[in-house]
């Protein structure tokens, strides 16, 4: 159920994040500020969730770890599409297997509602396969990179020959700096922040891959986060914190640079949502970060 | 819904001044419809402040509300490592100025008796205790409580309420620390908006003793907020968690005090 079908796309923009308030907000619960909004895209604006992961998290049964309740529930929100990775691919060795589930399992949502990013390890034996059948077998928009959990370090060699394979196959990166707060890990499963500061030059020296980070806002500073932007990268929200941290991050970075990650369902969708009301972003603003950006990673010029 | 924030400090927004600090943040807490907010320590922090360093926090956060009367409380500052200083602040913002709760932080673990004494005190004045409780698994500060820390001081002082902020953050063994503990409300503020944290803590303790709190400025109001509202769970249970518990808990101080609300 879409219950933003019957708004037109101002009215979308001023209450889109306030679906997750609906029924709950007091008179002062109040919308985003007014302007123009920018040209038609018609009556179901598009709103598009970078950083959603299926199947099961080790640690503990999420409410929406199911695919079908999963997407419900994004839709119920307004969302029109979602770019997904799995849990397998964090944990699994045989990613061949796990990225063909996730392809059929998305697929089964039907016309193209979830995108699979099936996930990548550059250490392990025969990787390069993996890339190659997300690529074509799959047809897959990009691959998700999860260096913390699969052990290396982002100035290793393979990283960067990943980097431009994907690049020849037109394949968005998507990196996973953190799963989860470094604080609250299951003493067995213990994983460090990701450094991101060798991704910038990589970046600069031009591979032709695309790439999104997802989940840095603990790996990464706001200084480094600005590099990593002005050298082309987009980076998601999920993790963001700190008040108005949305707008913040706009203005430090560009607003072409900044895109919707809830990383659901570990984290309540509801958490970007909200971040997008707190800050009283622009109508373009809203836009471009909750589908514009994703959308131009997808039909690179 | 009607949202009181249980916790919220003046830090993460700019502001020379703190009541310049507290209006930006709640012009924050207006875009989401939060309604009143609790306040506690200044605009510098230290683990383990001198007696000096906590009357200038408590001064700051006086100087906020005072601005703001009818969207802020405030809560005192303590520090268990200087019992005196800390005896005569409660007195002084507490019995004798607007402030309804207390708050302690990292400067001693809470299950120490050297907290009694203020705990005793707070009682008979009514204030709430609102302690600090985090189960860090890159480890803890030397004076940092944790769950279990807080259900020992709360089992010998039955007649005191209790907030455990964070619940501990590592929230699923937080909740089963604290859960046979009546006079401790879990607080859910202060860590990553991990699913499933409310819809636990009201199956294992009750809605009754489950506190919204963002922790604000350094965290958002929002990603905070959504811990509730998007927890599955009855609407009533919201009700309860976003403000009537922390108004059931504040009102006999405020009562005492003569502040309608
Ligand atoms: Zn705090």
């Amino acid at each position: 159920m879409n219950t933003l079908s019957a708004l037109n796309r101002r009215e979308f923009v001023q209450t889109a994040a306030t679906a997750a308030l609906a029924g709950f907000g007091s008179a002062r619960a109040a919308a985003a500020p007014r302007s123009k909004a920018p040209a038609g895209t018609g009556r179901h604006p598009a709103w598009v969730d970078v950083n959603v992961t299926l199947g099961r998290w080790p640690f503990r049964r999420l409410p929406f770890d199911e695919t079908s309740t999963l997407v419900g529930k994004l839709r119920q929100q307004g969302v029109t599409a979602a770019w997904a990775g799995t849990f397998d691919g964090v944990f699994h060795h045989d990613l061949a297997a796990a990225n063909a589930r996730l392809a059929e399992d998305c697929r089964r949502q039907g016309r193209g509602w979830l995108r699979p990013f099936g996930s990548v390890n550059p250490k392990l034996p025969g990787w390069k396969r993996d890339l190659q059948q997300c690529a074509e077998a799959h047809q897959m928009a990009g691959i998700r990179l999860h260096p913390t959990y699969h052990g290396y370090a982002l100035d290793d060699a393979a990283f960067a020959q990943l980097l431009v394979l994907a690049g020849r196959h037109r394949l968005i990166v998507q990196i996973v700096a953190d799963l989860e707060d470094e604080r609250t890990q299951h003493p067995l499963a213990r994983v460090p922040h990701a450094n991101l500061q060798p991704l910038v030059p990589l970046l600069r020296a031009g591979t032709g891959a695309r790439v999104v980070v997802l989940n840095w806002a603990r790996s990464a500073s706001l200084p480094l986060a600005k590099q990593l932007a002005e050298a082309g990268a987009c980076l998601d929200i999920a993790t963001v914190e700190n008040v108005g941290g949305v707008d913040n991050l706009v203005r430090q970075l560009s607003v072409d640079r900044v895109v919707f990650g809830s990383h659901a369902p570990l984290f309540y969708f509801e958490s970007a949502a909200l971040k997008l009301q707190e800050s009283a972003l622009t109508a373009e603003t809203s836009w471009a970060i909750r589908a514009g950006n994703a959308m131009r990673l997808l039909s690179p010029v | 819904m009607t949202i009181w924030d249980a916790h919220i400090h003046l830090s993460g927004v700019p502001g020379d001044t703190p009541e310049a600090r507290l209006e930006r943040l709640l012009e924050y807490a207006d875009r989401l419809g939060i309604e009143r907010v609790c306040v506690f320590m200044g605009m510098k922090w230290s683990y383990d402040p001198s007696p000096d360093d906590l009357r200038q926090q408590n001064d700051e956060v006086w100087r906020a509300i005072r601005h703001f009367p009818e969207r802020a409380f405030g809560f005192v500052y303590l520090n268990p490592n200087h019992l005196a200083a800390s005896l005569a602040e409660l007195d002084r913002c507490v019995r004798d100025g607007p402030m309804v709760g207390v708050k302690l932080w990292v400067a001693r673990r809470c299950h120490e008796p050297a907290l009694d004494p203020l705990v005793r005190r707070a009682a008979e004045l009514k204030a709430v205790v609102l302690q600090h409780t985090y189960l860090k698994a890159t480890g803890n500060l030397p004076g940092e409580s944790t769950p279990t820390d807080l259900a020992q001081l709360a089992a010998r002082h039955p007649d005191a309420s209790f907030i455990a902020a964070h619940t501990g953050a590592d929230w699923e063994l937080g909740i089963r620390a604290l859960r046979d503990t009546p006079n401790v409300s879990v607080e859910l503020c202060g860590f990553d908006p991990t699913a499933g944290v409310t819809e636990m803590a009201v199956r294992e303790v009750g809605a009754a003793r489950v506190l919204y709190g963002s922790d604000a400025g350094g965290r958002s109001f929002a990603s905070q907020l959504a811990k509730v509202l998007g927890a599955q769970i009855s609407a009533a249970d919201k009700q309860l968690i976003l403000r009537d518990n922390l108004k059931r808990l504040l009102t006999p101080i405020l009562q005492t005090k003569g502040i309608r609300i």
